[in-house]
């Protein structure tokens, strides 16, 4: 059974049509452990995959894959990682349900430009940043 | 969260997690996330609820300056 209902697919649709460039989901998924999780969030990647031609779709596995893995910087699944011209580092773990589904399109669609949308001070504080940052923002479905 | 994918894309030394704290308690517990949207920086600022543009900055950069007050963990 679908997770997207016919109206969410035509809703999907229609954000995906502002996408400017091509766009690669890249999904760590796993058969053990978190894998109903894993099944879950592979099917709904799928399913926003089949609203754009622009978007793509890779299905890695975190115990076989674990040099892709390490690179992403990924150790845990399920994990969405959400690649435009190249991995600006916008990472997904679990499913993006509820508002996170929302965050997960603004992000593709963010991602297929490159091009953030901050205020030009935002972007002259960010120039002089010499670290690296690590976000963490903690959700949950509803 | 939107925010802090877009600071990703904005820079190269920023990457940006959302985590479904339901699905990984062990981190919910270490962050010790009692609500959401909770946001943790570099493990050092920590935040609870959705700030504005500037105020998130501000968190992100304090991190990163010294001067954070220690996350929850």
């Amino acid at each position: 059974m679908p997770i997207l209902t016919d109206r969410d697919r035509e809703a999907v649709r229609t954000e995906l049509d502002k996408l400017t460039g091509p766009v690669k989901l890249v999904v760590f998924s796993t058969s053990l452990g978190a894998s109903e999780y894993c099944a879950e969030t592979e099917r709904l990647v799928k399913e926003v995959a089949e609203c754009s031609d622009q978007v793509t779709v890779e299905i890695l596995n975190l115990h076989i894959d674990r040099d892709r893995a390490a690179a992403y910087g990924v150790d845990r699944v399920p994990a969405i990682v959400v690649e435009g011209a190249r991995d600006y580092g916008i990472r997904f773990f679990g499913i993006p349900m509820g508002y996170e589904f929302t965050n997960l399109i603004d992000s593709m669609i963010a991602a297929s430009s490159g091009t953030p949308t901050l205020s030009v001070a935002t972007l002259e504080r960010l120039a002089g940043l010499k670290e690296q940052v690590h976000i963490q923002v903690f959700s949950t479905p509803t | 969260m939107r925010l802090a994918h877009h600071l990703a894309i904005a820079s190269d030394l920023i990457r940006a997690d959302c985590v479904e704290a339901t699905e990984f308690p062990d981190m919910a517990q270490r962050y010790m996330v009692m609500a959401v949207p909770k946001t943790v920086v570099n493990d050092r600022v920590s935040f609870e609820g959705a700030l504005p543009e500037v105020q998130f900055v501000d968190a992100v950069l304090q991190a990163v300056d010294g001067e954070g007050q220690g996350a929850n963990r």
